[in-house]
């Protein structure tokens, strides 16, 4: 199953004034995993995520998705930003937010339709949110709009999905919900990145796992690398003292 | 009404509207102040254009300063970027330097042509119907009615060709750099819209009052609506109202027409910021006072679960034992009492079936914090909406 490589990153450094936040990154993300992203805060994870989509320009290195650049091949991959990240003031449902997930395939100027709107209601439907379709968005708890960032990505259908921190906030059935819908992605075939926070649950959610701290520490399958050594390189401390605490 | 009566309305009105477009989007993307810099630092843009041309209403004119709208915004992010001052910091850097090279070239060039500081404060809407456009010697109406109209065009095109961009990327810039509608090329855009917008004002209404015209009528749609499309309506109508009232205010008072604008749209702010349905401060209170009340309820209803003695239930004990005031202790009881959830007899409370429920609901609710279980309970109880 690890023969094909979704996502190749080669010698990818990114700075913010001067000041590098990953170096040198060489990763080999091979389809169909379900990867977590883990290291301590400042780490570059966010950024190795955004710069991999684009949303950030690298100051050296490429990145490839399927063997081409991300700008051709945008269509297969949805992105989950931070759920911080935007303003839940905004003056929108839940719908309209599911259904801009159905922008990119439509390009520039062409409205949403129909089709769109059904395959909104479908994914709010997948991840349990169909009630609250109409509902503004400042309305919903921090667990719902973590699953309307989750359905807005499901309707892209894409083959990669990029999430970050994705359990950040929310409640422990949203963790749940979340966690069984990634799985579910995994199971048909698709290569799920996640960058995750929380070290305890990464033996049980995830198959792949890569540590991070600037530089890449490991990546590999969980049962291979995912062990005290990788822990301590990446966060600095004796990881092993401290779990045991 | 006079024909220069009806184009003066006619002048405002198309301003307010062609302001309110883009200001709804700067108000959405916590840009506000950046209007207040563009309309200030333009004027250098208008000077020289206005020394080239000698005409306030030429192409070239708009184009130049349009163009010093860009660069204030250009100015203000790459000083930003420096990271040596923040965002406020720097548009109050940029636009008074601008401004005052503006004001300097006016003063030292222009003294004796029809373009002083006070009129490219406030603007000379009264006078707007006196400049007319001929073509073969024919008038077909003011150049700012012309000007203001063709802007306005060009900017309800683009908002119904690039609505779904500019909302995606108002709303969250990550998904939509990710989706390829660059986030930057939506920046700029907005920001020459604004800049053309406030050039074609300018001449009508002023520095002062394309700022009031840009965010005023935005912030005022915003307490009234969760919908960007009718937060543009509502911000739309907010601000044709205020320009029509606005002249007649103006016309009554023999006061300045954008003066009495800008008043306008201040009444008006203040009348929705205090009576808005939901976001008005009155709305407010009234629901913070709800929710005390039910707090009380609940607090209520539990001491009644936990308790089978019948000196804990008596009517009279309550304000004891719950520590409340009298009054307050009649309300939960009246409240309670309305929503079947108690009965009383010989002076003793006990809960209902209803009252059993909903209870044991509230205390679910409060223990997992699941929404769902709640859902139905959301619409009586204001407890749970917070």
């Amino acid at each position: 199953m690890e023969q094909k490589i979704a996502v190749k990153v080669d010698d990818l450094t990114v700075a913010y004034n001067y000041k590098p936040v990953l170096w040198d990154i060489d990763l080999e993300i091979p389809e169909g995993v379900l990867m977590a992203i883990v290291g301590p805060n400042g780490a570059g994870k966010s950024t190795l995520i955004k710069s991999i989509l684009g949303i950030l320009k690298p100051i050296a290195g490429s990145v490839s998705i399927y063997g081409k650049s991300y700008e051709k091949q945008r269509s297969l991959v949805a992105y989950v930003p931070q759920k911080g990240s935007v303003d839940w003031d905004f003056p929108t449902t839940a719908l309209d937010v599911v259904m801009m997930g159905t922008y990119g395939s439509l390009g520039w100027i062409k409205r949403p339709g129909q089709k769109e709107k059904k395959a909104a209601l479908e994914a709010l439907e997948k991840v349990g949110m169909l009630p609250f379709k109409n509902r503004q968005i400042s309305q919903l708890s921090g667990g719902q709009q973590q699953r309307i960032f989750l359905a807005r990505a499901l309707v892209q259908n894409a083959s990669i999905y990029f999430m970050d921190e994705p359990f950040q906030g929310v409640d422990a059935t949203t963790e749940i919900a979340i966690i069984n819908i990634l799985k579910e992605l995994r199971k048909a075939g698709k290569t799920v990145i996640v960058v995750h926070h929380d070290l305890q649950t990464v033996p049980e959610y995830f198959d792949w796992v890569t540590f991070l701290n600037v530089k890449k520490i490991a990546t590999g399958p969980v049962k291979d690398i995912f062990n005290d050594d990788n822990l301590t390189k990446t966060y600095g401390i004796n990881y092993k003292v401290s779990i045991q605490e | 009404m006079s024909n220069a009566q009806i184009e003066i309305q006619l002048i405002a009105s198309l301003v307010a509207i062609a302001c309110a477009i883009p200001g709804t989007f700067l108000v959405l993307r916590k840009m506000a102040m950046i209007s207040d810099a563009i309309s200030h630092s333009i004027l250098p843009g208008i000077v020289i254009g206005f020394f080239i041309t000698q005409d306030l209403n030429s192409p070239l004119l708009i184009f130049l300063a349009a163009l010093t709208g860009i660069l204030t915004v250009v100015l203000v992010e790459y000083i930003q970027k420096t990271g040596l001052v923040k965002e406020d910091t720097a548009i109050g850097l940029v636009f008074p330097t601008l401004f005052s090279i503006g004001v300097i070239l006016i003063a030292k060039n222009a003294n004796d042509v029809h373009l002083d500081v006070d009129a490219v404060l406030l603007g000379e809407l009264a006078f707007a119907p006196f400049d007319r456009l001929l073509i073969a010697g024919i008038d077909i109406g003011p150049k700012s009615l012309w000007i203001i109209g063709s802007i306005l065009i060009i900017s309800i095109i683009l908002l119904f060709a690039f609505f779904k961009e500019l909302k995606v990327s108002t709303f969250d810039t990550g998904l939509a750099a990710s989706l390829g509608f660059s986030p930057a090329i939506i920046h700029y855009g907005l920001m020459t819209v604004s800049s053309v917008t406030t050039v074609g004002a300018f001449d009508a209404v002023g520095a002062i009052l394309v700022v009031a015209l840009m965010i005023a009528p935005a912030a005022t749609a915003y307490l009234l609506t969760n919908n960007l499309k009718r937060m543009l309506i509502y911000a739309v109508c907010f601000g044709v109202f205020s320009a029509i009232a606005g002249y007649w205010l103006a016309h009554w008072l023999d006061a300045s027409i954008a003066g009495s604008i800008t008043t306008m749209l201040g009444l008006l702010f203040l009348m929705v910021y205090l009576f808005a349905p939901n976001k008005g401060v009155i709305a407010v209170l009234y629901r913070e006072k709800q929710q005390r009340t039910e707090v009380s309820l609940l607090t209520f209803l539990l001491h009644l679960r936990n308790h089978n003695e019948e000196e804990e239930r008596h009517v009279n004990h309550l304000n004891e034992h719950i520590n409340w005031q009298k009054v307050r202790s009649k309300t939960v009881l009246e409240l309670a009492l309305k929503n079947n959830m108690i009965g009383i007899e010989n002076n003793i409370v006990s809960l209902t079936e209803k009252g059993k429920d909903f209870t044991s609901q509230a205390i679910d609710y409060i223990i997992t914090n699941e929404d769902a279980q709640i859902e139905h309970m959301k619409d009586d109880f204001f407890l749970f909406r917070g």
